[in-house]
């Protein structure tokens, strides 16, 4: 049963369809109200704190861009001084936040064994600011610093891959989740919680502004994501990959076309080639994750 | 009201901000299609869906209209409209 | 009056001793010279249990300064160091959290700041904390520095101030000196500073929102009540002071402190270690029959002007000497005490950087800043410019 009870209010001025919103819902959701937040600056902690219109139910505090793991770390300490160690602590922050700018307050947070569960909302560029690229971009993804071009294909590096990062760190408990599949995100959430150490819980976020979709598809290309392999959804507990989400992959295309900021490798000649790419990237994560529900399936692009 | 110290504020005051009217789309809900199953009311980004005796109610005061519940909805039970105004 | 123990000590342990009479909780560090010491004492100190406190050792000082934000608003009293770029990697924390009305106690070791590299005493790195809404006390010694911050935690605690208060002190010259500093017993700190109990924290039973955002109707209203309680906090540091010579019988001034102004023609004023040097050269002019005083600012921020008015229009020169420089314009204090005599018919006031990156200030050097002074009250002109203490001309 998903509890009744509201903890992220409604009022935010976040988007409507916005993946950010649903996810921080669920989150305190599967955490209950015994819980403190912490949110580095982002589009969840501007749409939802408003002075005197804050969203957040729960105690919460947005300190800076990039210090939401070592604020928290200072949050932890003082619980556990205090007596009070069953309080669980959680930050909730976005890509920018956590891939780049709060990427050394991180790995200092991982590296000092805190118990906090660590969620990064990755919704794949700095949206707050206008949809600039971040390290968590995709390949070939359009943002405002990452046009279209005569010499550009948009973002020419591949995403960064933070979950393995926090593995390397000797995280006990790493997993990935994707708004599309909301029980198993509480779940991984709420098992974070009992978890002897850091914790690292990143999920996929679509962002109909900054992706160029309809609102009423966010969960939708979540899904597609997933599906598509290029989100592998799994659970890696003590550096050992534990679970991984099975999916029947489909063609990275059904991901791609619905979304403006891949349009143009469907209008231009290079784009193909690097759908291509693309694919061969899912196919990769498929192989080497064992996603596929009929492994030694082949997927094929739609020439069409 | 006074503002406070360091801009600490209470909790859950947004719900003072009746988000309903950004919508250009309405839900509408038909109760015969519906059978509660919950699935709307999982993914709404403004906890704007309730289920009441196995219905789903959508609080207008805030829904932005976005279209999530329609799209995901397993029995089509949702479709969205044009709002007037 | 309680009776304390005189032991023969390093600054830096003085420090260290003053954070464990204080009973902090949560400690955070990165080391840099030469803020080190103080962060190693306390580490002794946490690990051989005399310190019951959480220590966090982190990656940077952007993280300590985060760190103790972090604990101060879960309701523990917190407490971090640094030196020079150290400080100036904390910045961005330090307006936060003081804007956020989070009070911790943060010791600036003064050192320079790069470039070029230097690792000696100045206060060019705290200096640039001015705006930050901090409360900035700048100590003389290693007694002062002991007192200050455990009076630091009670003014930043107190629930009609609640601000982060920086404690100044200068590297070396105070941190790595051996002096006699005389240190209380504990029930006694305890009954001068109680446990913190803040207004607002994080927690379950009592949610809050911390760090919300502010819009164009209100954010200059929440700039004015931080700027009102600043206000508030000059009574808080004379209050405090006076409570602590009071009980302890130690005495370094509350906001200000004078010596031998009452019928100096020449005032010098400064902040920090300078004041030993100038009260010891002040001592050796006086008895020449030159009536010349010192007037320490203890209290950079709320900065003290009515008082410094109150002193300072008696005296028929001023000499400000500045241990950093807003480069473009001249010394940061002197802009300040000329600031706080404006309006007024009141003595010239003379501009002096001296002791920059650890250059010395010897007596010699105090003499012929007095010399100056007593040619513009006798009415010889003299250069207005800033003048550039024991300067050698001949490499620039």
């Amino acid at each position: 049963m998903i509890p009744e009870q509201e903890l992220f209010a409604p009022g935010h001025n976040a988007c409507a369809g916005c993946g950010p919103a649903a996810i921080a819902r669920l989150i305190l959701k599967a955490t209950g109200d015994n819980i403190i937040v912490v949110s580095p600056t982002g589009c969840l902690e501007t749409f939802s704190s408003l002075y005197d219109l804050s969203s957040w139910e729960v105690p919460w505090m947005h300190p800076l861009f990039e210090n939401g793991a070592s604020v928290a770390s200072g949050v932890e300490a003082a619980l556990r001084i205090l007596g009070k160690a069953d309080i669980p602590v959680i930050v909730i922050g976005g890509d920018g936040g956590t891939y780049d700018i709060g990427m050394g307050a991180l790995s200092g947070m991982f590296e000092r064994g805190h118990r906090i569960t660590y969620i990064c909302y990755d919704n794949e560029a700095y949206m707050n600011t206008g949809v600039q690229r971040s390290s968590a971009t995709p390949y070939a993804a359009a943002t405002t610093t990452t046009p279209f071009g005569r010499r550009s294909i948009g973002e020419d590096r591949p995403k960064k891959n933070l979950a393995a990062i926090a593995i390397a760190h000797d995280v006990p408990y790493v997993a990935t989740a994707s708004l599309a599949y909301p029980r198993d995100l509480m779940n991984k959430v709420k098992k974070s919680l009992t978890v002897d150490g850091p914790r690292f819980i990143l999920v996929h976020s679509p962002c109909p502004v900054g992706w160029g979709f309809d609102s009423a598809l966010t969960v939708e290309v979540s899904r597609l994501a997933v599906q598509t392999g290029l989100m592998p959804v799994y659970e890696a507990e003590n550096g050992e990959i534990t679970k991984v989400f099975k999916i029947i992959p489909r063609p990275v295309e059904d991901f791609l076309k619905v979304q403006r900021r891949f349009k143009h490798l469907f209008t231009s000649e290079e784009g193909r080639e690097q759908i291509e790419l693309i694919q061969a990237a899912a196919n990769e994560n498929i192989t080497k994750m064992g996603l596929a529900k009929e492994p030694g399936r082949k997927v094929k692009v739609d020439a069409s | 009201m006074k503002l406070n110290v360091g801009a600490v504020c209470g909790p859950g005051g947004s719900k003072k901000n009746k988000t309903g009217h950004w919508r250009s789309f309405r839900p509408k809900v038909d109760p015969e299609a519906c059978n509660g199953c919950g699935i709307c009311f999982m993914y709404c980004p403004d906890a704007s869906i309730k289920i009441v005796d196995k219905i789903c109610i959508i609080d207008y005061e805030y829904c932005k209209g976005c279209g999530i519940c329609a799209h995901e909805c397993p029995r089509d039970a949702i479709t969205m409209e044009e709002e007037r105004k | 009056m309680t009776m304390g123990t005189k032991r023969v000590m390093e600054g830096s342990m003085a420090i260290a001793e003053a954070i464990k009479a204080a009973r902090v909780q949560v400690i955070s560090a990165y080391p840099i010279t030469p803020q080190t010491h103080v962060a190693e004492f306390l580490a002794e100190m946490v690990a051989n249990g005399e310190l019951e406190a959480e220590y966090l050792k982190v990656d940077a000082e952007f993280s300590a300064a985060s760190v103790v934000f972090g604990s101060a608003a879960t309701g523990a009293r917190s407490y971090t160091a640094s030196s020079s770029q150290g400080l100036l990697l904390m910045t961005e924390v330090l307006y936060n959290m003081a804007g956020m009305r989070i009070p911790v106690v943060i010791t600036g070791m003064n050192r320079s700041v790069s470039t070029p590299v230097s690792i000696q005493p100045d206060h060019q790195d705290t200096i640039t904390f001015r705006d930050t809404g901090m409360i900035q006390l700048y100590v003389e010694d290693s007694q002062d520095a002991y007192n200050t911050h455990i009076q630091a935690f009670k003014i930043g605690e107190d629930r009609d101030i609640l601000l982060p208060v920086l404690v100044a002190a200068d590297g070396w010259t105070i941190s790595h000196t051996f002096e006699p500093v005389e240190t209380f017993p504990q029930e006694e700190i305890d009954a001068f500073l109680p446990p913190y109990n803040p207004l607002y924290k994080l927690d379950p039973k009592e949610p809050v929102t911390f760090g919300a955002i502010a819009m164009a109707h209100n954010l200059m209203e929440f700039r004015y009540l931080h700027h009102q309680v600043m206000h508030h906090a000059k009574k808080k540091v004379e209050e405090v002071a006076r409570e602590f010579k009071e009980r302890f019988g130690q005495d370094y001034g509350g906001l200000i402190q004078e010596y031998r102004t009452d019928d100096a023609e020449v005032i010098l004023v400064a902040m920090g270690s300078l004041v030993g040097t100038l009260k010891d050269a002040v001592d050796e002019m006086r008895e020449t029959g030159t009536r010349v005083g010192v007037l320490k600012i203890r209290c950079y921020r709320p900065f003290p002007d009515e008082e410094i008015r109150r002193v300072l229009s008696r005296a028929r020169t001023v000499c400000v000497l500045d241990r950093s420089i807003s480069q473009g314009y001249g010394g940061p204090l002197t802009i300040d005490v000329k600031a706080a005599l404006h309006n007024q018919r009141g003595p010239q006031v003379l501009s002096f950087m001296a002791g920059l990156g650890g250059k010395d200030v010897t007596i010699e050097s105090v003499k012929g800043i007095v010399e100056k002074a007593q040619k513009v009250a006798d009415g010889i002109p003299v250069d207005e410019e800033p003048e550039f203490v024991n300067m050698n001309w001949n490499i620039v």
